[in-house]
């Protein structure tokens, strides 16, 4: 079974060399990777990954609106009927800010110097986690 | 055979234009799921009928995302739902892929008519023809009036995807090497238009000299060779007008229907290479060989294959 996942980049940050890397370490990876490019909004994401049909999809900010912005992807999910679809994110992100991502329903959260195989594990349980669940 | 009646639901919604069923719909076919056999064959016939196939096909940076998405705009100008099909490359080594063709039609992303799929090649695995086949056919009997073939027509695979196409546009772009370049390829003998992108950039009236003499008939040469400027939207509404004046030619002189009908062999082709293949790997691992050579280890294995199925 091949893997489906979306990363993206929402809100006004262009800073896409993680996304970019983490995209390719997940290609390398044996998934199949759709990309979305900077500067995206979370209804855009949403519907792209409704479309692709992925089974997670990876955020990456590092701007600072991730409290924002990853949680507004969360929801854009749900009211397109795609509340199944995982979410987790990246960046520069503060470690007072982890557990409220995870509250607002983010999956997994990695800040920087998290091991590119840590990544991938996540994406893969997540991916099988989600496929598990049949057609909806 | 009894339906199975999850499957009835998602077709009920996928006619229904539903963005979510849609998309499943095309991963049962594309994982090559057992359902996908009963989702095909309850698919609105009439509208696969009446939907245009079309193929963009040509080297990598001609612009064939950016027209892609230039058509799309003059598409949904006329109010027509629009399907994509973006293949890109599977990694021969990790079995991953990269697609970005998204990145250049991102201003469609909240238009529900149009629908954006991305595919990769999955290399060995083949299947391909099969996948993107029926991915078409299920964007046409979601409502699509045209759906967009876009690959790069190089190798195998995907010249046999080229010809999947009821019409196919050979973009190129200046820059790319001369007429000798895009006569190697061997992609101008299937390209119904040829589309000269990059206009503006220098070289591209030597371009479209050297397109020229593909065709020898001055009056289809005139018909058949577009200039466009995809990122600015310039001489995208003509080259659509000719789509749908060739689509018209090819359906009343019975050429679409010949296209269609070979796009069907070549698919059921597909679909029963997989299906052997399946099998095959099965039989391999228990056949005990009396040959040690290949080639006649390959006839003992396939004998008495076909009364399996």
């Amino acid at each position: 079974m091949k893997y489906r996942v979306l990363i993206g980049k929402p809100g006004l940050d262009g800073h896409d060399r993680g996304a970019k890397f983490i995209a390719r370490a997940l290609r390398d990876a044996g998934f199949e990777v759709i990309y979305t490019g900077i500067r995206r909004t979370p209804a855009e994401i949403a519907a792209a990954a409704v479309q692709e049909d992925v089974a997670a999809v990876g955020l990456s900010s590092m701007s600072g609106a991730h409290l924002r912005l990853f949680p507004a992807v969360v929801d854009a999910l749900a009211q397109a009927g795609a509340d199944d679809i995982p979410v987790l994110g990246g960046g520069i992100i503060p470690a007072e800010d982890v557990e409220t991502m995870r509250k607002a329903g983010i999956r997994a959260i990695f800040t920087p110097g998290t091991p590119v195989d840590t990544i991938i594990a996540a994406f893969t349980e997540a991916c099988k986690k989600q496929r598990g669940h049949g057609v909806k | 055979m009894k339906g199975d009646p999850t499957i009835d639901r998602l077709l009920q919604r996928l006619h229904g234009g539903d963005p979510r069923a849609l998309a499943r719909a095309i991963t049962l076919v594309e994982d090559q799921q057992p359902e996908a056999a009963q989702l095909l064959a309850g698919l609105d016939q009439k509208r696969i009928e009446d939907v245009l196939v079309l193929g963009l096909t040509g080297p990598p940076g001609a612009g064939k995302s950016t027209l892609t998405g230039a058509l799309v705009t003059a598409l949904r100008k006329r109010e027509y739902r629009v399907g994509i099909i973006a293949i890109d490359p599977s990694s021969p080594i990790s079995g991953g892929a990269l697609l970005g063709d998204r990145i250049r039609m991102m201003e469609h992303a909240l238009d529900r008519e149009v629908v954006v799929r991305s595919m990769a090649t999955r290399g060995r695995l083949g299947g391909l023809c099969a996948s993107a086949g029926a991915a078409a056919r299920i964007m046409a009997a979601s409502g699509c009036r045209v759906v967009i073939l876009e690959t790069v027509g190089i190798g195998q695979s995907e010249m046999d995807i080229v010809r999947l196409a009821d019409l196919t546009a050979l973009v190129l772009a200046p820059g790319f090497g001369d007429d000798i370049q895009a006569m190697k390829a061997g992609i101008l003998e299937v390209a119904d238009l040829l589309v000269v992108n990059k206009a503006d950039q220098p070289g591209a009236g030597k371009l479209q000299l050297e397109m020229a003499t593909v065709f020898a008939d001055p009056k289809e040469r005139e018909e058949r060779i577009c200039a466009t400027v995809a990122c600015e939207s310039a001489g995208v509404a003509t080259l659509l007008d000719r789509i749908f004046t060739l689509e018209r030619e090819f359906r009343s002189n019975g050429q679409l229907q010949a296209r269609r009908k070979r796009s069907f062999q070549l698919e059921t082709l597909d679909w029963a290479v997989e299906i052997v293949k399946a099998d095959l790997r099965e039989k391999l691992k228990t056949t005990i060989f009396t040959s040690t050579e290949p080639r006649r280890a390959a006839m003992e294995l396939v004998s008495g294959i076909g009364k399996r199925i």
